[in-house]
């Protein structure tokens, strides 16, 4: 009982109809993954999306929405489709391969019945005709001599192609999975002049898949020498470069210039550059004048014109409240009467304008803080002498006295960052080659012609009657053309 | 470089106006305006004329058939001159069309498809020149309205909505990718869209059987050869379309960092590819007739519309400098 209900579940699963349902049905539930923020590519929409629907957004959370394509049951329509493909193709590669090494099929009785034949009368005697047509099909078609007359067939390779693609679909997936296991990758911002290691603790950002052994990445390092932009005057993007100095273990260090498009490539980690912008690099001192900073702080660009935004933490004060900056660096400041703001993305005229807060920073109760945003609920903001904010506005080469002893902030000079993407990923060759396997694979089988094609001669008062036809699976538009192409030379003896 | 632009939009409408009037004459070629008038002077109904033409082979011998008959080959007289302005019309619109891509080309100093405007402008040129070059030895007239209309149609959405002058290449664009990842989808794009005009008129055929619409498609091929000639279409097309796809993997990975993101321009190439992958398997399934099959061809089509329209304008993707 439950035998037949599997086999009848399996015939089913295996069928073209079930493979077209759960293709259509792959089509449907690959869409809403555009609509909705995904958790793996925009985790901050997703928040954002939570947080501006808090009556349906958990309710779409819980459907899987926001992460479509690890959803169970995303996962269910392709490996359901999967499992059906594997069932299909098995089968048809065991016929296949028997196809590939059996004779073709014998001539059928009648040949009026095909709709592509032909039937001529020649001269010639029948074993001349079929002499010759055997030389013109070699090369081209499989065929045989048999006593009922000449059998050929053409196009194996139309089938080997199809179960090609198919196989290699397969093995797009695998490799993917494979990928999933083996990769890791990560953010770091570099700013001009300072080095990264590849080592997890010098990424912003790492994940990595069950495979990677975090403690061994691949040993290199490399200093980001400078970074190059260059805008038109309108501010459109002409180009980026950074350029690197990079040491490998046993290599002499070389240099390299990562562009857009040009990843650095280090013992098969990729290194990106996936964008760039500017780091002003401060220094503060405490009311006793000590230097409780110094460094470059990388400002995060909001716009086209590099309208920047970041904050900068001093916690390392003696004997008062910690120091806290907020604020925006404008690359090309330019004011208008009412406003200051940023007008070109290059750094021509940099202005630094800053808020600062007084207190607590919250960084030593071990909690991990975002680098580039301030708590504020231990900070009270510092006002000027009319009791409005304090605004601290910076050129560089500036200092600022802050008041109440706070000490002072000086705008020292603006290097560039770059933020980088990191990637090593041991599947790529595999999903190259498998995708490349499955696009020649589909026009095999799309546009090799699959024919068979008989000819038989019988002798009537000493003239050769020589009667043909031909036989294409599916869509053959060059199949009557291909006949009489290879009776010609027998039509020619005659 | 400006004057150049200006005189690129300029050919682009030249060419519009040569499509306006291609569209019309081949509308007339289908519809055939001129009554048809039996010997008397009576205009004959057109049902009646049907069924003589639907007969195949007339019998010159019937006195009232001959009429008809000669009446018959009076009209589709006039109806090839009318189409024989379309094809020409067209002919003189794929010029300044053409000459149209190639100005906008040198004025941008790149090649004409890195934004929506000029991705329009090149796929509409490609769409009519296939037409024009598959047309050289087989009679498509038929087509000519279903091509003129869709190209005039987008091409006026391109000069009116998606125009943006043109500009030096941003930096993650200049890359020779461009040239293959982009050229390959507008030629696919094109193909894939004369499959879709293909199967809308299989459709109708279809669905027209003996209504008053019928006389208007008498014209068109039977239904079965639509047909053969959709999926001719779809089967180039979903190849051009997988390579879109890999090499689009494979600029990303130059690009972005990652191979498949799905981003919502990946989701949607995705989905059309599936689509048109279950239009392969639909006609390979018993049960499956060319009607359920060309409604696969369509929601295809659909895909794409949605994949170039609502991901570039509704949607955030990477591509969005697209427009």
């Amino acid at each position: 009982m439950t035998v037949t209900w599997l086999r009848w579940a399996w015939r089913q699963l295996t069928s073209m109809r079930v493979a077209l349902m759960l293709l259509l049905l792959l089509a449907v539930a690959a869409v809403p993954g555009s609509f909705f923020p995904q958790r793996a590519q925009d985790p901050v929409r997703v928040a954002r999306y939570l947080e501006e629907n808090p009556r349906f957004g958990p309710i779409l959370d819980g459907l899987g929405l926001f992460s479509v394509y690890s959803s169970p049951w995303f996962m269910a329509v392709y490996t359901l489709l999967f499992v059906s493909l594997i069932g299909c193709i098995i089968p048809r590669l065991r016929v296949h391969w028997r196809a590939l090494r059996s004779d073709p099929p014998r001539v059928p009785r009648t040949l009026a019945r095909f709709d592509v034949r032909d039937e001529f009368s020649t001269a010639a005697p029948p074993d001349e005709v079929y002499a010759a047509l055997l030389r013109r099909l070699r090369g081209s078609y499989r065929a045989r001599l048999t006593p009922e007359g000449i059998t050929a067939e053409r196009g194996y390779l139309r089938e080997t192609g199809n179960l090609v693609f198919h196989v290699a679909l397969i093995g797009v997936l695998l490799s993917f999975g494979y990928g999933q296991l083996a990769t890791y990758r990560g953010q770091a911002i570099v700013v001009e002049g300072e080095s990264f290691a590849n080592s997890v603790v010098d990424y912003d950002s790492f994940e990595a898949g069950r495979l990677v052994d975090q403690a061994t990445l691949e040993p290199f390092t490399f200093r980001l020498d400078d970074l190059t932009t260059r805008f038109s005057v309108t501010g459109r993007p002409e180009y980026f470069g950074a350029g690197v100095t990079v040491n490998r273990p046993g290599v002499e260090q070389y240099g390299y210039v990562i562009e857009p498009n040009e990843p650095l490539d280090a013992l098969g980690t990729r290194v990106y550059l996936s964008g760039n912008g500017y780091a002003p690099r401060v220094e503060v001192r405490d009311g006793a004048g000590n230097l409780a900073f110094a460094g470059a702080v990388p400002f995060l660009p909001q716009d086209g014109v590099y309208t920047s935004t970041g904050v900068i933490k001093v916690p390392d004060v003696e004997g008062q409240d910690q120091l806290g900056f907020s604020g925006q660096l404008l690359p090309t400041a330019f004011d208008d009467g009412t406003v200051v703001r940023s007008v070109h993305p290059a750094a021509t005229d940099p202005l630094l304008v800053l808020r600062v807060w007084r207190g607590d920073l919250g960084l030593d109760d071990g909690v991990p803080q975002n680098v580039y945003q301030l708590d504020t609920s231990g900070l009270t903001q510092v006002t000027a002498g009319d009791g409005e904010p304090l605004l601290v506005v910076l050129t560089p080469g500036d200092t600022v006295e802050l008041p109440d002893g706070l000490g002072s902030i000086t705008f020292v000079d603006l290097p560039s960052f770059a933020a980088l993407d990191l990637r090593h990923d041991p599947s790529l060759g595999w999903l190259l080659g498998t995708a490349v396997a499955a696009m020649l694979g589909v026009m095999g089988s799309l546009f090799i012609p699959r024919r068979r094609l008989w000819v038989r001669c019988t002798e009537r008062n000493g003239v050769t009657v020589v009667s043909a036809a031909a036989l294409a699976r599916g869509e053959d538009a060059g199949l009557t053309a291909d006949l009489e192409s290879v009776l010609k030379v027998v039509k020619e003896v005659a | 470089m400006r004057d150049l632009s200006q005189l690129s939009l300029l050919v682009v409408y030249a060419a519009m106006a040569c499509y306006a009037i291609a569209l019309v004459a081949f509308a007339v070629d289908l519809s055939s305006l001129r009554a048809h008038r039996d010997s008397e002077g009576r205009v004959i109904k057109r049902r009646a004329l049907v069924a003589v033409g639907a007969g195949g082979v007339v019998d010159a011998s019937e006195a009232g058939a001959d009429t008809a008959a000669r009446d018959d080959v009076v009209g589709s007289e006039v109806r090839r001159r009318a189409a024989g302005i379309g094809m020409s019309t067209t002919w003189l619109g794929v010029a300044f069309h053409g000459i149209g891509v190639v100005t906008r080309g040198v004025a941008a100093g790149h090649v004409p498809w890195s934004n929506m405007y000029e991705f329009s402008l090149t796929s509409t040129f490609v769409a009519v020149a296939l037409y024009l070059w598959l047309a050289r030895n087989r009679d498509l007239k038929y087509l000519g309205a279903f091509v003129a209309g869709p190209v005039l149609l987008l091409l006026g959405v391109a000069v009116s909505v998606l125009y943006v002058e043109a500009e030096g290449l941003q930096p993650i664009l200049d890359n020779y990718w461009l040239y293959l990842h982009v050229s390959v989808a507008i030629v696919a794009t094109a193909v894939l869209t004369l499959a879709a005009v293909l199967a809308m008129l299989q459709l109708a055929k279809d669905f027209s059987g003996d209504s008053r619409w019928s006389p208007i498609l008498s014209g068109l091929p039977d239904v079965d050869a639509l047909e053969r000639l959709s999926y001719r279409f779809t089967a180039v097309g979903f190849v051009l379309w997988t390579f879109t796809l890999v090499a689009g993997a494979i600029w990303a990975e130059h690009a972005w960092g990652r191979a498949w993101g799905w981003d919502a321009k990946e989701v949607w190439t995705f989905v059309i590819w599936v689509i048109y992958a279950a239009y392969l398997h639909a006609r390979a399934t018993r049960g499956w007739d060319g009607r359920r099959a060309a409604y696969l061809v369509l929601a295809g089509f659909s895909a794409i519309m949605a994949n170039y329209f609502v991901v570039n304008f509704l949607l955030s993707t990477k591509h969005g400098y697209a427009f």
